[in-house]
């Protein structure tokens, strides 16, 4: 179905092939699975296959891509519409149209089918992802889950043969994450669709798998094979197999339901045990508070986004606000930065109300990294956006180079920003935030387009400004990263808080949140792989 | 309304027209993130009014008139005789200033009111498959406009944390950057998405046919903007501004006749055209009718100045056309609101007005051309 013979591709003035020679064939009804660091030419990979490299992101492709028999030499991206659908990174950004029924509708217009196909192929498509009471809703209404549903139907109504999705679920809570993979899984099983989807987040998708290609970047082959084969090696790998390679499972399970068929054994070794993770207890002590809201409120209009919320935060501490998307977490954080005067209801932190506070003084008590840290980032150059950072701030010269080198050594000083790749980018947003030292640390989904190396640094990052006393604050949808780093997790639902209190009772009590090792190891609450290590080496083998 | 708003010098009338238009777009936008583009035009109008009188105080024309106050004024080199800096100021000068910054600012206002109602996807998606290149660059720039003013809020929130200015010149020059970035990046991203959906297709056409197609489409255009500027602009192209718009028109159609036939491409559900689309567009028509009306009846009171002094007239067909403009008002259909109180996606722009942006079905069809009859 997709034919890729000795591609190599670069971008216009790179030295370095962002793929060379890649020989790959994937044939119908697969679902293949592309895993990859940021950076690595996955993207590029993925739109090599509908054409859009390069004739719309430009640079040089040697080789040729041939889908159902048409070469992208010969077919830009539109002729191949009826063939391949690309559903983005950003649902939202590709929307033509307003209205859910207009936008399934407009790949038809463009090829030209006939008006009463057309309606029938819209309802087929409605009924399919389940979107027919959404269909005169307006997309920007739409959540999360919705839009990335809309977003694959809208390729789906030209019955194309093959489905390339980038990060389809990296945006998505948890449960609308499931809802969108499985209405593919359903796609490639009933339909015979052909399905490559990028994604960050292994855990997610590793059970869906048909094949696993790994993309190591910098122009190296990939590693093409079994999912189950390639992860016994793997560098990278979901709980789910550490865990498996921890216990010597045989194969190594995939799946939440394979591995608790074979865990029933490990489970028993470990009831007797006590999960802890070091530093745990210690952390639940209340420090001092450093910021509270008060039967805080805020209101877009209609929308309530946030109602009576009364939460402290103390020093010392890892809080998780976890939620589906919509459901205030955002709204929060912006309400502790002082972004827009609330509703009703006070915010207080370290004795101030952001709002009415300098810029200059505000980010002394309190720093936010944002969803995309790019947007912290103006400097032409790493090395002077730290010197504008310790300007702006008023700090000695080399602060903030100094915290980045704390935060992740190594970072390029004449790279721009935008060239970094995404863990580096996040560490240079992070330590822009770090240099003032504000007791109080906000990140807004900080491990959106993170791979796996990149993460365990954030959890190193983050573990240390709670010992160095910070009150740190995560709105995340990750839940495996709630299980390694979070002391308290608070549950928002509607803009009202639904559960509040130490991480592990959260997290394990909802089988929405819960984190793999414990889905598998239930009803024992252990979270990570590392604290069932460590159980394990202290009682022995 | 914008072509009524250049064709009068009345200042009395120029409030009226903005007046309508502002109450229109009241009562019958959405609110989707677009509609707030009239606040950004409005203030964008006064800025004009404003500069323009600052310029006329401060380059004086040396008009005769009842001075009110004067300026030390600089002796300039005489190579730049005729330029005056300084000097007695005369009320009419001002007020004629505040005229033209007023006609600039109200034609802005029509702009924006444009932007507010009409959504740049829907009007889009009539955009024939002929002017495909074209039409790339259309999206882009189209979505570019409302773009902006969403990046804008998300960009000045990121400069609060990192405690800068966001505010005076400081903020602004810190944030075009960031801004253009933004809106240009989003853009071009939905342009692909386009592209790789089959938009701008083409069976098997002949190259030649398609570009003489083409040619003619976009040599028409050029034909219509100037006929445009020959009717508006009186006295200039002498006289030949309506034959060169009739002839644009033609070229026009006959290219997008060619085009289109061979071009694929079907309607989903088309927007019905019936009687409160014509009543919009109509009423358009009517404000520039009463005023052409007026001025053919010899009513002097169209075109305004302030040499001499006087309280400006109000001529009563003009007035009347203008308010007919306003029917749209009611006549437009509304926009069903059937969006129910749903969480929104929550991104960093966190826009609330996102989340009430109403279903448009017959109605945004419609709105666009409350000014495009007047444009």
């Amino acid at each position: 179905m997709i034919e890729l013979r000795d591609v190599s591709f670069r971008y216009g003035e790179s030295e370095i092939p962002t793929l060379s020679h890649v020989e790959l064939s994937i044939s119908e009804g697969e679902l293949c699975v592309v895993v990859g660091q940021t950076g690595s030419g996955k993207s590029t990979l993925l739109k090599a296959i509908n054409g859009l490299v390069p004739y719309f992101t430009g640079g040089h492709l040697a080789g040729e891509v041939i889908v159902a028999g048409r070469s992208t030499r010969d077919h830009p991206p539109r002729e191949l519409a009826d063939v391949v659908g690309l559903v983005g990174q950003n649902p939202a950004a590709s929307f033509v149209t307003d209205v859910v029924e207009d936008e399934l509708a407009y790949a038809m217009e463009n090829l030209g089918i006939e008006p009463a196909a057309m309606r029938r192929r819209v309802e087929d498509t409605l009924d399919l992802l389940g979107l027919h009471e959404l269909r005169a809703r307006s997309l920007l209404s739409l959540s999360g889950g919705q839009q990335q549903r809309v977003a694959i139907g809208a390729v789906l109504t030209a019955s194309p043969r093959v489905l390339v999705l980038d990060e389809p679920t990296s945006a998505l809570d948890p449960a609308a994450a499931e809802e969108v993979l499985a209405a593919l899984a359903r796609l490639v099983h009933d339909l015979g669709l052909t399905v490559v989807v990028a994604e960050h987040r292994l855990e997610r998708v590793l059970p869906f798998a048909d094949r696993l290609i790994i993309v190591p970047g910098d122009g190296a082959p990939l590693q093409v094979g079994d999912p189950g084969e390639l992860m016994e090696h793997s560098p990278v790998a979901p709980p789910i197999v550490e865990l498996g390679r921890l216990a010597g499972w045989e194969p190594l399970p995939l799946s939440v339901r394979d591995a608790r068929r074979i865990a029933a054994p490990l489970r028993e070794r470990l009831a007797t045990i006590e999960p802890t993770r070091p530093g745990e207890g210690a952390a639940l002590r209340p420090g001092s508070v450093v910021a509270a809201t008060h039967r805080l409120s805020v209101s877009y209009g209609e929308l309530r986004a946030i109602w009576d919320i009364d939460l402290r935060f103390c020093r010392g501490e890892v809080l998780a606000l976890m939620g589906r998307n919509g459901s205030g977490k955002s709204t929060l954080l912006g309400q502790l930065v002082g972004l827009r005067p609330p509703t009703a209801g006070t915010v207080d932190v370290a004795g101030h109300d952001p709002v009415g506070l300098g810029a200059r003084k505000l980010i002394k008590l309190v720093g936010l990294v944002p969803q995309d840290a790019g947007l912290l980032l103006y400097s032409a150059t790493v090395g002077a956006e730290c010197s504008t950072a310790d300007h702006d701030a008023g700090l000695e010269p080399g602060t903030t180079a100094a915290t980045l080198d704390r935060v992740l050594p190594g970072v390029p000083v004449g790279r721009h920003p935008r060239d970094l790749s995404e863990g580096q980018r996040l560490a240079l947003a992070l330590a822009v935030v770090l240099a003032p030292a504000p007791p109080l640390v906000l990140l807004d989904e900080p491990t959106r387009g993170l791979d796996y190396p990149s993460k365990d640094r954030l959890v190193a990052v983050l573990g240390d400004l709670r010992d160095a006393g910070h009150s740190v604050v995560l709105a995340t949808h990750d839940v495996e990263l709630v299980a390694r780093v979070a002391d308290r997790a608070i549950v928002l639902a509607d803009g009202e808080v639904v559960a509040d209190g130490p991480a592990r009772q959260v997290v394990c009590h909802s089988p929405v949140f819960a984190p793999q090792v414990a889905k598998i190891l239930a009803p024992e609450p252990w979270l990570t792989v590392a604290e069932v290590r460590g159980a394990l080496e202290g009682v022995g083998p | 309304m914008a072509v009524t708003a250049i064709k009068t010098t009345n200042p009395l009338l120029l409030a009226m027209i903005a007046a309508v238009v502002i109450f229109v777009v009241a009562a019958r936008r959405t609110a989707a993130p677009w509609s707030r583009s009239l606040t950004f035009f409005l203030r964008l109008g006064l800025i004009v009014i404003a500069i323009r009188i600052v310029v006329e105080i401060v380059f004086n024309q040396r008009l005769p008139g009842h001075v009110l106050f004067v300026l030390p004024h600089l002796t300039l080199p005489h190579w730049a005789a005729g330029v005056y800096i300084g000097g007695p100021v005369a009320l009419e000068a001002i007020l004629e200033a505040f005229l033209d910054g007023l006609r600039l600012a109200v034609i802005l206002v029509c702009f924006g009111a444009a932007n507010s109602l009409a959504s740049p996807y829907r009007l889009l998606r009539c955009l024939p498959a002929v002017l495909y290149e074209a039409g790339v660059a259309v999206t882009v720039a189209l979505a570019f406009a409302p773009e902006i003013v969403i990046t804008i809020a998300s960009v000045r929130e990121a400069r609060r944390l990192r405690g800068r200015a966001t505010r005076g010149l400081a903020g602004l020059r810190g944030m075009a950057i960031p801004v253009l970035e933004g809106a240009l990046d989003r853009s071009l991203q939905l342009a692909s998405s386009m592209d790789s959906r089959g938009y701008g297709r083409r069976d098997g056409t002949n190259r030649s046919t398609r570009r003489r197609a083409t040619s003619a489409t976009v040599i028409g255009l050029l034909a219509v903007v100037v006929g445009v500027y020959g009717v508006l602009a009186v006295g200039s192209l002498f006289g030949l501004g309506l034959p060169i718009l009739a002839a644009g028109i033609a070229l026009c159609a006959l290219g997008l006749s060619v085009g289109g036939k061979r071009t694929t491409r079907t309607r989903y559900r088309p927007d019905p055209w019936r009687w409160p689309e014509w009543v919009v567009a109509a009423s358009g028509l009517c404000a520039l009718a009463g005023l052409a009306a007026a001025e053919a009846l010899g009513s002097t009171s169209v075109q305004f100045s302030f040499y001499p002094l006087a309280v400006p007239g109000l001529p009563v067909l003009a007035c009347v056309g203008i308010l007919v403009a306003l029917v749209p008002a009611i006549a437009a259909p509304a926009p069903p609101a059937t969006v129910g109180p749903k969480a929104l996606g929550e991104p960093a722009t966190l826009e609330p007005s996102a989340v009430a942006k109403a279903v448009t079905f017959g109605a945004a069809g419609s709105r666009p051309t409350v000014v495009e009859g007047g444009r």
